[in-house]
């Protein structure tokens, strides 16, 4: 019996992902579709607003997926090849500052949550560097911490340092809703058990912050590859994404389907590090993501 | 009494929902007359909320036909010929409690002097006078209701449908609460349907209780009230509205299958 | 948030928070000769954002406009299209986990291409990142909001004889405010940041980021920190704008309940 119905949710999930992949495919394919149109339609017309139109400000979605297959440079691998790389190292990066922004961020809303001094006196400034442009910063920032880092981390750990500031935020403030969002009734019932602030921490108030700070983690996921790649900029790092990006920029009235790919491979990593977090959400909370926000 | 036109006219009505699986209503036929204040009550997923929402288009029959003030439902809906007041005030979070009640008016286009006046009335008569400009969030529950009540009848229709209206609250609110409806049905002379889960309260406030059989809903049975008005307090007491309360929680029991003979005329 | 503000005396400690991290922030430079290269002392800052007004100000003012007319038409496209996706249920529901995903596409990449675009001196381009960056957030809330009323409320209506244009006036878009002008203190913060991103692709001498970007190329650090500061109190002021509005637009929300 339990065969059976194991067999039943294994079908239903399969089935589940094919469909989602087939939306994903046609909705490819329509915005594909609609690039082209608006293309032919803008440049048969010849309207300039907003902007106009031609091979260079907007290539054939053909072409930018031909210069996938071609080297950039002579003698040189395919540009997908390279961009693949790029991304990985801009991953890395990513993925390192999303992890400390997402401790860093949790643990600072657990210490806040318990202190309702601590809230007022640093909470209005939490939120007000936020508002400070962190790619003013960023210079200053891998000036300051590169020397400080083991040699092996130097030059990208700088970068994962500002992919965190802006990961740690949205953690900090949903962890915060979140570990006030348990039921007061819950929490009495806690209190009649003689239960300790750390225990009611751990078995109340953070299972029931979950929803909460996945809706945090998927912003950010987002956020960190957005850190990312915004820290390489001024830091002259090649073997990234941003590097990749300044560089096509430059070359961009020769070969603009290069700048164009790097941007579709820049959209597919922020896209992926998204999913990653819809999938742990999906294996650790064991119920259907709640749509918190 | 029975010789003036019917309010509502229920021929026939059934109603099935998930494609005929589920029959909500089975061949209801039911009248309604002028002034009336019939209590519609049954045991839970009976259909009593489906057959209010029918007699106020809200919800459409499968099959028979419901006549309003003589039109169509739907052309009664249009008309605006009825209030309604849900089991929750569904107040407007964003509306004061006068915005709130004038809402019925605004709707009629009746211009701001007469929908002031109007809804000062109503507060005064539903002992709201003062809270005016608070908004929802501010009152009680029962205040709440009281709002709910007064946005109902604020443009006189001539029928009244409520759904389990004090439902949510405490006995000692609902008890005053049915009072203050009794005086206001009075006044304004209405016809009320009023669903309810309580016997004591179908049987204190109506002139006629109708129970309804679990699902498929059908009419289990007619118990006509001849409780002296205008009830009082002391009505509860009455050994009168003990033998009723009785005869309600006895049909209650039966799984319904053969309906009481019609109510004799009043 | 689970924090209001409203009494004086709520500020206290956020006063004091502040004078006590500017105080050894100065003492601590002042007392270990660090290299004011990197962390100039506050009062240096501050002296420079003085001195340095002429320059400094007006190309806060541009960029700033930028940012706000990023922010006014982003915000403006996002409520309209939620609006629009609202009309058609099914399209909505099924379009939600697109624009959700939609949001994850970092569109700082894209910052060159509206450069090549609007021709990157122009601050239309920095507009345009701005626009961008505004517009999911804006038409994720709306969409959310505008779907937030009770369907007893809309029974209501319906009781009343109304229009589907009534419903949409008198219920849908009254309850959606909420969620409106939560969209709109976070695309405020994101405007701004967009315009500065938008010109360090490249804008005029006259922008903002621009003039951060070159004091920082330089080692002018000092300016650069003015500059940050500039931009950062600009992004505040349309935060708190915002926040103004809604005060007076949303009246009727209940006070947040304190947490224990």
């Amino acid at each position: 019996m339990a065969f059976a119905s194991r067999d039943k949710n294994t079908r239903m999930t399969y089935r589940r992902a094919l469909t989602r992949t087939a939306a994903v495919a046609t909705l490819l394919l329509a915005l594909a579709g609609f690039w082209e149109l608006y293309r032919w339609t803008w440049s048969s017309a010849g309207w300039t607003w907003p902007f106009a139109v031609d091979s260079t400000s907007m290539p054939h979605v053909w072409t930018i997926l031909k210069a996938f297959g071609q080297p950039a440079q002579v003698n040189q691998p395919s540009l997908g090849n390279i961009l693949f790389h790029k991304a990985l190292f801009t991953a890395k990066e990513s993925a390192v500052g999303f992890a400390i922004g997402a401790v860093v961020g949790f643990a600072l809303g657990v210490v806040l949550a318990h202190s309702r001094l601590l809230q007022r006196g640093f909470l209005p400034y939490l939120v007000a560097s936020q508002t400070v442009p962190i790619l003013a910063i960023a210079p200053m920032v891998v000036v300051w911490v590169n020397p400080k880092l083991p040699a092996a981390v130097q030059g990208w750990g700088a970068v994962a340092v500002i992919a965190s500031y802006l990961t740690f935020f949205p953690v900090l403030i949903n962890t915060l809703r979140g570990l006030h969002a348990a039921d007061t009734r819950a929490l009495e019932l806690m209190r009649t058990y003689a239960a300790t602030r750390w225990t009611v921490l751990w078995k109340l108030r953070v299972p029931a912050s979950l929803p909460y700070v996945f809706a945090a983690l998927k912003l950010a996921a987002t956020a960190s590859v957005v850190g990312a790649i915004i820290g390489e900029l001024p830091s002259g790092l090649q073997s990234g994404l941003g590097g990749a990006i300044i560089n096509f920029n430059q070359y961009y009235s020769i070969e603009p389907q290069e700048l164009w790919a790097t941007n579709i491979v820049a959209a597919l990593l922020g896209i992926v590090f998204f999913v990653v977090i819809v999938i742990a959400e999906k294996l650790v909370v064991r119920r259907a993501p709640e749509a918190v926000g | 009494m029975s010789e003036q036109q019917p309010v509502v006219e229920i021929r026939n009505v059934t109603k099935t929902f998930a494609h005929g699986n589920v029959t909500a209503l089975q061949d209801i036929e039911l009248d309604f007359h002028p002034r009336e204040f019939v209590a519609l009550i049954g045991p839970s997923g009976c259909g009593k909320s489906t057959l209010l929402r029918v007699i106020g288009d809200l919800v459409q029959p499968t099959s028979g036909t419901v006549t309003v003030n003589g039109k169509s439902a739907r052309q009664a809906r249009n008309d605006r010929d009825y209030g309604i007041v849900f089991q929750d005030s569904v107040l407007f979070e964003w509306r004061t409690v006068a915005k709130n009640i004038a809402l019925p008016l605004e709707m009629l286009r009746w211009d701001k002097a007469r929908r002031r006046d109007r809804v000062a009335e109503m507060m005064e008569l539903v002992e709201l006078k003062g809270f005016g400009d608070h908004y929802p969030w501010q009152l009680s529950g029962g205040m709440q209701q009281r709002a709910s009540i007064a946005r109902a009848f604020a443009f006189e229709p001539a029928l009244l449908l409520m759904d389990e209206p004090f439902g949510a609250l405490d006995e000692m609110t609902r008890e005053r609460l049915n009072l203050e409806l009794l005086s206001i049905w009075e006044r304004l002379q209405s016809t009320v349907v009023f669903v309810t889960h309580s016997i004591s309260e179908a049987v204190f406030l109506s002139t006629r209780v109708v129970v309804m059989s679990p699902r498929p809903g059908r009419i289990a049975g007619v118990v006509p009230i001849d409780l002296p008005s205008p009830r009082s307090a002391e009505t509860r007491e009455d050994p009168r509205f003990f033998e009723l309360v009785t005869e309600v929680r006895e049909l209650l029991r039966k799984r319904g299958e053969h309906l009481l003979p019609e109510e004799e005329p009043v | 948030m689970t924090l209001t503000l409203r009494k004086a005396g709520d500020w206290t400690p956020a006063l004091v928070v502040f004078v006590l991290v500017i105080a050894a922030w100065q003492g601590t430079i002042a007392a270990f000769h660090i290299q004011q290269f990197l962390l100039p002392k506050p009062s240096d800052i501050v002296k420079t954002f003085w001195t340095d007004r002429h320059t400094l100000w007006p190309a806060g003012w541009y960029t700033f406009k930028e940012a706000l007319g990023g922010f006014a038409i982003g915000s403006g496209l996002g409520m309209l299209a939620a609006t629009l996706v609202g009309r058609f249920r099914t399209f909505g529901n099924a379009f939600m986990p697109v624009a959700i995903a939609a949001n994850a596409v970092p569109i700082v990449a894209f910052a060159p291409i509206f450069g090549v675009w609007f021709n990157p001196l122009s601050p239309h381009s920095k507009m345009a990142i701005a626009a961008v960056l505004c517009f999911l957030p804006v038409m994720v809330n709306t969409m959310r909001g505008l779907q937030s009323a009770s369907p007893r409320q809309v029974e209501l209506m319906r009781s009343y004889a109304a229009s589907d244009l009534e419903i949409w006036r008198r219920v849908r878009v009254p309850a959606a405010l909420p969620f409106v002008f939560t969209a709109l203190k976070v695309a405020s913060v994101l405007a701004m940041i967009g315009a500065i991103v938008g010109e360090y692709f490249g804008g005029a001498t006259t922008a903002l980021g621009v003039l951060i970007n070159s004091d920082a190329e330089s080692f002018d650090f000092v300016p650069a920190w003015a500059g940050i500061l500039l931009a950062s109190m600009l992004g505040l002021a349309l935060y708190f704008a915002v926040v103004a509005a809604e005060r007076i637009v949303v009246r009727w929300a209940p006070p947040e309940a304190e947490p224990s």
